[in-house]
């Protein structure tokens, strides 16, 4: 289709509008300046995009049933599943673009094919190759610079086994992410707040 | 760490990270910290810097989880009332 002096220099360019498109972006080899350059990171902190998470939200939390049914479940578990919205609500927003969001995504989908076929044997399956070659028990002493990174993976979903300058990348992501995530939540729970006190007063006075 | 054999998602053409490459994502993640950005020190060290993000994803979680929590007090007693949920509606568009 495109001759190869164009495709050359469109995998050259490291414009953030083609990273949409490029798919060579997941191995990480066409990033000769750096890999952070290609994510977007700013359109975290637009007031749009909260509220489109903030809407989202809002449907996805009214169509959970264990998030608003309240004589089933106890408080903490409703807690749980509200928070297990908001990420996949938030990783949905991600667009797919970052490690971190599709490991959101498909952990649910293992989590739901274990429940509905009653296996607890795959839990803990992981996408990067075979677990039982990579046994993280083995007790190396680290220097604590590599020990922090360790955690770090351990705390971006998904991004466990990532080289250091993609998991920094991953990272700054999330964190941007996650604040965005923060502010919706704080917004939502005043607007909730404001809009339940009003009407508990009305009831109350009416009876 | 790097100098493990990976399969197919690592950079195939560097195997090793140089500690320029390091020290310059290590800067950039240090923009993002609250924590080490207002502190206005540029002496900061690879290794609080690292520090500082985990505290602060950690923290960052903890919100999101109390957060979780009192949305879902606040949850029930707004799904009762549908009046309640088109005000919100129209509130966040």
């Amino acid at each position: 289709m495109a001759s190869p002096s164009i495709s050359n220099s469109e995998a050259n360019s490291n414009r953030p509008r083609d990273s949409k498109r490029k798919k060579r972006r997941k191995t990480g080899a066409d990033a000769p300046t750096g890999p952070a350059t290609n994510i977007d990171r700013s359109r975290w902190k637009t007031e749009s995009e909260q509220q489109v998470y903030s809407s989202k939200l809002v449907d996805a939390l009214r169509r959970r049933p264990a998030a608003a049914s309240p004589e089933s479940f106890p408080v903490p578990v409703r807690g749980r599943a509200v928070r297990e919205t908001a990420d996949q609500v938030l990783a949905v927003a991600a667009k797919g673009r970052t490690r971190w969001s599709r490991a959101i995504l498909t952990s649910r989908l293992r989590l739901m094919n274990n429940l509905s076929r009653n296996h607890k044997k795959h839990r803990k399956v992981r996408f990067t190759g075979d677990i039982r070659s990579r046994k993280p028990a083995v007790r190396k002493t680290l220097p604590p610079l590599q020990r922090k990174v360790r955690v770090l993976g351990r705390l971006v979903p998904g991004c466990r086994k990532l080289s250091f300058p993609n998991l920094l990348e991953e990272a700054t992501d999330y964190i941007a992410a996650l604040e965005m995530q923060v502010r919706a939540m704080t917004a939502l729970t005043g607007l909730l707040t404001g809009a339940a006190a009003p009407f508990d007063r009305l009831g109350s006075g009416l009876s | 760490m790097s100098s493990r054999r990976s399969r197919s998602r690592q950079q195939s053409g560097v195997s090793r990270i140089s500690d320029d490459q390091i020290a310059d994502l290590v800067s950039k993640l240090q923009q993002l910290i609250p924590e080490i950005r207002n502190r206005r020190s540029d002496k900061v060290s690879a290794s609080k810097v690292l520090q500082e993000t985990c505290n602060y994803i950690r923290n960052l979680h903890r919100e999101v989880d109390d957060l979780s929590e009192r949305l879902a007090e606040l949850l029930e007693n707004t799904d009762s009332d549908s009046a309640q949920a088109a005000i919100i509606r129209s509130l966040l568009m």
